[in-house]
């Protein structure tokens, strides 16, 4: 065979089932749009870069396979930073294809070109540059092989024009690449977790985004349900129970209940699965669960004892683990436990506002949870909608929230949101948003318009970036420094713009009408609801502090 | 604190040093020294970096693993560091000439 560089990187893909890219073309990438172009891959046009890494991490997300992002050289590689970036805090699959200057250019300054090998070495699982045709055989399959691996992960691949333009011979098309097998924990480390787990008065199961990624909610439900041990998650494993299930306590750390970090307190046992300890979730590290031994599982075997050492640990994968766990775990009530929980509970009960008043922002999240079936995907931006969205929505499996948890990366839902609707075209989309997350990746709504992607965009507009303000209020004296918008654009009119419907809850007499009718109408639209400036999210744990130190969220308070 | 010395099989390929040195920095890991130098053949190298063993060693070797250009970690805790003995005179060396 006799193919071109371009050629075999189109072709590479189709063979690894890629089904949908999203990109923008320019003058280094140019001979591999001209490749697909002629392929059965759907190509997305986004409208900036880094929407297209969002929109490959919504898809990627979404079905948990390696998705596809594409850049040009230079400015192209580098708006797609963010997204990679982001992607490896999340551990989220992702290859991303750039065009690079020509071989013999490099190292010349030429017109758009930039170290992409050297900026995405920091932030991705692995990279490439590659220089000749015949390397990108080897490469791309190994890419997808990478990316999807153990902990799951962004890699980049530059490709040089010249290795786009040349051809190469070769005899046959080597294989997809493949995620390797999943370690299991050694049988003597799980028959003392499970000793250790089976003599624990007060356990608690701590789920991370790894009991996600490996497909484990259900086995952790049935190691939770066996011995009755409650249930607290991370950020990204939102739903690994679901909402109201008994054994559910919820998010821990920054933004969790009064009552679920103060059971972290009580706690004499934690088995934390798929997660690394964040900062976020934790609080400060020497003061998170005193009385409590730790036992940690984790695929990446580097992050085990990284910031909180374990007493048992494995570099395992937690559904290979949750499974051979189940049964040497004994069956047991815990009575006394879940009863000193109980109470915490009631002491410490979870403060709702006005269920009736449409400008506060737990109130309408809670409304879209009311009207969203159990399918429901929730993508965020980030910053107190986030948030609140994390503490009342209510997550019926694991996998349906998308957030940018990691990184924190406003501008993250909406791409996010559409490639979650390309990838799952029958499931609902809503992406929660603020006024000030939307407008930093506004320009998508192009790419949902073309697309018509089931996305409904809600936008909860205080006129603030609300987070900051927040953090002011209650840690830099109210001192507001560059926190308030003085342009509040209107939202309904900037979607009619893009020719999107759009809805304004503030200029209506019946918001919750509009509400129901705006989300419940197939196709995509968007949503302002403006709500009370004032409003924080409570609890909140200092940075800095321990998780015990929260502020707000009581009751009188 | 004691020195060690890291023992790496690496892919010998332009970038493979960038891979080690930015893992330190972002790990804020002091890198002493580095030896490096090509195997027989031309495809691998083998690195020594010289380091301090404070309690983060387990932690750096451990992120060493997952590179995927880095074939084969080992602690060379049989060396002193007298590999680098050399390079200290070198050092010296320069200095006099800087004088």
């Amino acid at each position: 065979m006799k193919k071109t560089g371009a050629q075999i990187i189109v072709e590479l893909l189709t063979r690894q089932g890629v089904k949908t890219i999203a990109g923008i073309p320019g003058g280094c990438n140019l001979p591999i749009y001209h490749a697909l172009a002629e392929s059965p891959i759907r190509h997305v046009l986004t409208r900036h870069e880094q929407g297209a890494g969002f929109l490959a991490q919504g898809m990627a997300r979404i079905t948990g396979k390696a998705a596809v992002c594409m850049a040009t050289s230079g400015p192209g590689a580098t708006n797609l930073i963010t997204a990679i970036a982001d992607a490896k805090l999340d551990s989220v699959p992702l290859v991303a294809i750039t065009g690079q200057v020509s071989c013999d250019m490099i190292g010349a300054d030429a017109f758009q070109e930039v170290d992409t090998y050297g900026l995405t070495l920091p932030i991705t699982k692995h990279n490439f540059l590659v220089r000749h045709a015949s390397e990108l055989l080897t490469v791309i399959p190994e890419a997808f092989r990478i990316a999807q691996s153990g902990r799951p992960g962004p890699v980049a691949v530059d490709v040089t024009k010249n290795a786009q333009t040349e051809t190469c011979e070769f005899t046959a098309w080597p294989e997809p690449g493949e995620a390797d097998g999943n370690p299991e924990c050694p049988r003597e480390t799980l028959e003392r977790m499970a000793a250790r787990i089976n003599e624990a008065k007060r356990p608690i199961l701590y789920a991370g985004g790894g009991v996600c990624a490996s497909g484990a909610a259900g086995l952790l439900r049935a190691v939770a349900e066996k011995a009755s041990i409650p249930v607290v998650n991370t950020l990204m494993a939102m739903g690994c129970l679901p909402h109201g299930h008994p054994l559910n306590l919820g998010l821990l750390g920054m933004h969790g209940a009064r009552h679920v970090n103060l059971a972290m307190e009580e706690a004499d046992l934690i088995v934390a699965l798929g997660a690394r300890f964040d900062d976020r979730a934790i609080g400060k590290a020497a003061a998170f669960c005193p009385g409590a031994d730790i036992i940690h599982v984790d695929i990446d075997r580097s992050e085990l004892d990284k910031i909180m050492p374990g007493s048992i640990s494995a570099a395992a994968d937690a559904a290979l683990t949750l499974a051979a766990l189940l049964p040497l775990i004994k069956e047991d009530k815990r009575l006394a436990w879940n009863a000193r929980l109980a109470a915490i509970r009631a002491e410490n009960p979870v403060q709702y506002p006005n269920q009736l008043d449409m400008r506060e922002p737990i109130s309408v999240i809670r409304r879209i949870g009311a009207l969203m079936p159990e399918d429901a995907i929730i993508a965020t931006d980030v910053g107190q909608h986030q948030m609140w969205t994390a503490q009342v929505y209510p997550f019926a499996r694991p996998g349906s929230f998308l957030t940018s948890g990691g990184l924190g990366t406003m501008g993250f839902g909406l791409p996010a949101a559409i490639g979650a609707a390309l990838a799952a075209p029958s499931r609902p989309v809503i992406c929660i948003s603020g006024d000030g997350s939307i407008q930093m990746n506004i320009q998508e709504l192009a790419t949902l318009a073309e697309t018509h992607a089931n996305v409904k965009v809600v936008i909860l507009n205080n006129g603030h970036l609300g987070l900051v303000r927040q953090q002011q209020e209650l840690f830099y004296e109210g001192r507001y420094a560059a926190s308030r918008f003085e342009c509040r654009p209107d939202f309904a009119a900037l979607a009619r713009g893009y020719g999107l419907p759009g809805f304004d809850l503030g200029t209506s007499s019946d918001p919750e009408k509009i509400l129901k009718a705006a989300l419940t109408t197939p196709g995509p639209c968007i949503i302002n609801a403006p709500i009370h400036p004032e409003v924080n999210v409570y609890p909140m744990v200092p940075p800095g502090a321990a998780n015990s130190e929260m502020i707000g969220g009581k009751i009188h308070v | 604190m004691s020195e060690t010395v890291i023992e790496l099989t690496v892919r010998n390929h332009p970038g493979v040093m960038s891979h080690i040195t930015g893992l330190f920095a972002r790990r804020a890991y002091n890198l002493e020294g580095i030896l490096c130098g090509a195997l027989p053949g031309g495809e691998h190298s083998r690195m020594y970096l010289l380091v301090t063993a404070d309690q983060r060693l387990g932690l750096v070797m451990r992120n060493l693993e997952k590179l995927y250009d880095v074939l084969d970690v080992r602690l060379r805790d049989d060396c002193d560091g007298s590999a680098f003995a050399h390079l200290d005179e070198l050092v010296a060396a320069s200095s006099r000439r800087a004088a």
